[in-house]
């Protein structure tokens, strides 16, 4: 049989063989360890490069007495924005977590969500400017603009709840209720408080999706430049801003500027967001 | 007798923790040597650095020396090694997929491709792990799905298709019920004569039923090492009669 | 007050699924009549797209925005999952944590940035060393900034799932003999496989739905490109550039290019959940 395995040492032919291969397993793996560095030193190179040279290029410009009706703007529609989605991303996940039995209904509710977040923001934008622009007849405003990114960040906030919600362990609410308190009261004064690190974690994750949103809100809130009177003006965030000032490729000062601004707002909700995210696994 | 592998004067550190104490020890070609003593001891510390599995840990240190026929363990490639010292784990451990790539993936690594070489590998390290006639129709199928008794036979077979030279088994048992013990002790019978091996073990019983010879360690030393029968019938020192007669342990 | 509550959370969960259904149902009611004007695989296979002329053919749109994904997706898939090999399983511990951490941080940087740093920075290398016939605006120029933009997606979830891998695996590969590079290759990337294919469905999702970044440096032209460095006009490019003005059969038009990018992303996303689940079965 193939198997039998004597013991004495390989021939010299045999060994000098094994040799070979050996080297050439070696060279080969060299070849492939200087592949993988090549690969992660491209892709933080460019990172860096990114980051580096919209911070370079735009430090100098950065003008915020010029920028700050986008930046009201952008206020304006990442609060609607989240008015409207966390009170019904909550209840939903609250419905989701604490409720509902695997069934139908929550099968369907899973598929929605997934589906809602795999959709591109471009179509949010098409649904925002027929709906509430055109069938509603809110004409481009930022309330059309707000609902739409209501709609778009609405699976972020009932995922990153329902996973808040999934860390707070049973034996509270098993406490709480053995103390006498009903269901609601339980989730209202237990589970909800210990869980508000993650939901603000995803809060926060779901404001840096609306500033930095551009196709969605281009197509229902327009592209006025100035202080919005009303949530039924037209208005223009930093995103969009910048889409503008390089697409016109006229004031390409103003446009690093803009940029640099959108960098650093996103990078330390980010920073924010990891933040919050530590701090509740230290609470674990 | 001619050994297969010296031990001298080895000492084992994990960090500042000292697991193994001037391990003298030879193994001896074709006997089947099992280590027993209670968790702890350093009986699986020191399976794992007979293949030098234990340079995964971090931040280890050893001392002393260890020849493979000769060679010092240290000074060869830990690789290629390990290909003529296999081993078998205390948890089934097989691949997620099926159960010929399971087999062939040893082969193919060393640069195996012929698709006529692979089958006969894989059946032949099937049938000497006799797991052969329960899996010949579902090779193509995940090694996942069978049972864990099956599962610790593939990874037998797994290591047989190598063509080790020594077979280290830590615990190979643990994990499994008494019917499947049993049919792994059985081939560990069978395929003594080809294979030496080296088996940690926490059941006595065991220890006594499979091996030619029997080492009992305790609290990172080797107290005592002898042929199997003699050490469970009359042994020498008064530690291995406590945890033999289970005193402790 | 206890009944009341769960049906206000009953109601939210609901108004989740609603929302789907809503969105599905108006882009497909204001999409399709406008196929009594153009038939459907006129639409879909026809060659021109000019309003004005009211000939509306997506091809080249469908064919840019193939191309466009399938590009990024490419390199996307070839140096994210290499980089996460190099993170999860090459550098030391602490070094890996930082370029982890940096990679998330980098996650974040919203599309519009990478757009224009494409316009200002990638668009004018290209035009320098290829030319081409938009100036630099090109699919190239489309697919680069894209690959880099799926990148930390990718790598998220291949770092996930890698260090999801059982250690029995690591320790069964080494024993037989596999040096690290052969455990990875032969056997942890097999392991982790349906978590990595999420992430490259996330990834698709992105870069077919990229708008705005596109259509700063696609140059925008509806023509079949003839080369990677011609320029090109994405479906979702499409949709943005000329909604703003457009009226009658032509916003119809764009309504029905919106509901085929729809039914592309969800038949995208049912085919690979499906495939991720029976791969999980196994």
């Amino acid at each position: 049989m193939e198997i039998i395995n004597t013991a004495t040492p390989s021939s010299n032919i045999v060994k000098s063989n094994s040799k070979l291969i050996n080297t050439k397993r070696k060279t080969k793996e060299k070849l492939i360890y200087i592949f993988l560095g090549l690969a992660t030193a491209i892709t933080l190179g460019f990172l860096f490069w990114l980051v580096g040279y919209i911070i370079i290029n735009g430090i100098l410009h950065i003008d915020l007495i010029y920028l700050m009706p986008a930046i009201v703007t952008t206020i304006y529609m990442v609060l609607i924005g989240l008015g409207i989605a966390v009170p019904i991303g909550v209840g939903a996940a609250i419905y989701l977590q604490e409720y509902a039995t695997e069934g139908k209904f929550v099968k369907v509710i899973r598929f929605a969500t997934e589906c809602l977040t795999a959709v591109p923001s471009i179509l949010f934008g098409l649904f925002g400017m027929l709906f509430f622009v055109t069938t509603l007849k809110m004409s481009w405003s930022l309330l059309a603009g707000g609902l739409t990114v209501s709609i778009m960040i609405l699976p972020t906030v009932v995922k990153t709840t329902e996973e808040a919600l999934k860390t707070v362990p049973i034996s509270y609410r098993e406490a709480s209720l053995a103390l006498g308190a009903n269901k609601i009261m339980t989730i209202l004064k237990v589970v909800l408080p210990s869980s508000i690190p993650g939901i603000l974690a995803g809060i926060v994750l779901s404001m840096g999706r609306i500033i930095g949103e551009t196709a969605a809100i281009y197509l229902t809130a327009g592209t006025v430049f100035g202080f919005p009177d009303s949530i039924m003006n037209s208005g223009r965030t930093l995103s969009v801003h910048l889409y503008i000032l390089a697409k016109e490729g006229v004031s390409l000062s103003e446009a690093y500027g803009a940029a640099v601004v959108l960098l650093i707002i996103i990078l330390s909700l980010n920073c924010l967001s990891y933040f919050i995210a530590t701090k509740m696994k230290k609470l674990k | 007798m001619n050994e297969i592998i010296k031990i001298n004067a080895l000492n084992f550190y994990y960090g500042d923790f000292k697991a193994l104490n001037n391990i003298n020890l030879d193994v001896f070609k074709n006997e089947v040597l099992s280590f027993i003593g209670p968790s702890g001891c350093g009986k699986s510390t020191l399976l794992r650095i007979l293949n030098r599995m234990s340079d995964l840990a971090a931040d280890n240190r050893v001392e002393g020396e260890v020849k493979f026929k000769g060679e010092d363990i240290f000074k060869l490639d830990a690789i290629e090694l390990r290909k003529k010292v296999g081993m078998v784990f205390q948890k089934p451990n097989p691949f997620p997929m099926s159960i010929y790539d399971n087999i062939a993936y040893g082969p193919r690594m060393q640069g195996i491709k012929k698709k006529a070489e692979l089958d006969e590998i894989v059946e032949s390290s099937l049938k000497a792990a006799a797991i052969w006639e329960e899996v010949k129709d579902k090779l193509k199928k995940s090694a996942i799905g069978v049972s864990g008794g099956q599962q610790q036979r593939l990874c037998i077979a797994r290591s047989i298709a190598i063509k080790p030279e020594i077979l280290l088994m830590d615990e190979p048992t643990s994990a499994l019920d008494p019917i499947s013990t049993l049919k792994i002790e059985d081939l560990i019978n069978e395929i003594k004569q080809e294979y030496t091996i080296v088996i940690v073990t926490h059941n006595m019983q065991q220890a006594a039923r499979i091996s030619d010879r029997t080492a009992f360690f305790l609290l990172g030393d080797l107290i005592e090492i002898g042929n199997t029968d003699k050490m469970f019938s009359m042994p020498q020192k008064k530690k291995t009669e406590e945890y033999i007669t289970g005193r402790f342990g | 007050m206890e009944k009341t509550m769960k049906n206000i959370f009953w109601l939210c969960a609901g108004l989740t699924v609603m929302c789907i259904l809503f969105i599905g149902g108006f882009i497909l009611i204001k999409g399709i009549p406008f196929f009594s004007h153009t038939n459907l695989i006129e639409f879909l296979f026809g060659q021109h797209w000019m309003p004005s002329g009211e000939i509306f053919g997506i091809y080249p749109m469908l064919v840019a925005s193939f191309y466009a994904t399938l590009g990024s997706i490419t390199v996307g898939i070839i140096i994210g999952i290499s980089t996460a090999i190099v993170i999860t399983q090459i550098l030391p511990t602490r070094l890996a944590d930082m370029c982890s951490k940096t990679i998330d941080l980098l996650a974040g940087i919203p599309s519009i940035i990478y757009g224009f740093f494409g316009l200002m920075v990638i668009v004018p290398i290209l035009e320098k060393h290829f030319g081409g016939k938009g100036g630099g605006l090109s699919l190239l120029a489309v697919i680069i900034i894209l690959s880099f933009m799926i990148l930390p997606t990718i790598i998220r979830m291949t770092e996930v799932s890698l260090r999801a891998v059982p250690n029995e695996f690591k320790e069964g590969a080494y024993a037989l003999g596999a040096t690290r590079l052969q455990y990875i290759f032969k056997v942890q990337l097999k392991a982790a496989k349906s978590g990595i294919l999420a992430g490259i469905i996330l990834a698709i999702g992105r870069a077919l739905g990229e708008t705005m970044a596109v259509m700063l440096v696609a140059g925008n032209t509806p023509l079949i490109p003839s080369s990677i460095i011609d320029p090109v006009r994405t479906i979702t490019a499409n949709i943005a550039m000329e909604m703003a003005y457009a009226a009658g059969v032509h916003q119809q038009a764009l309504f029905a290019t919106g509901l085929i990018l729809f039914v592309i992303i969800i038949s995208i996303n049912i085919c690979m959940q499906l495939l991720i689940k029976k791969l999980e079965r196994r």
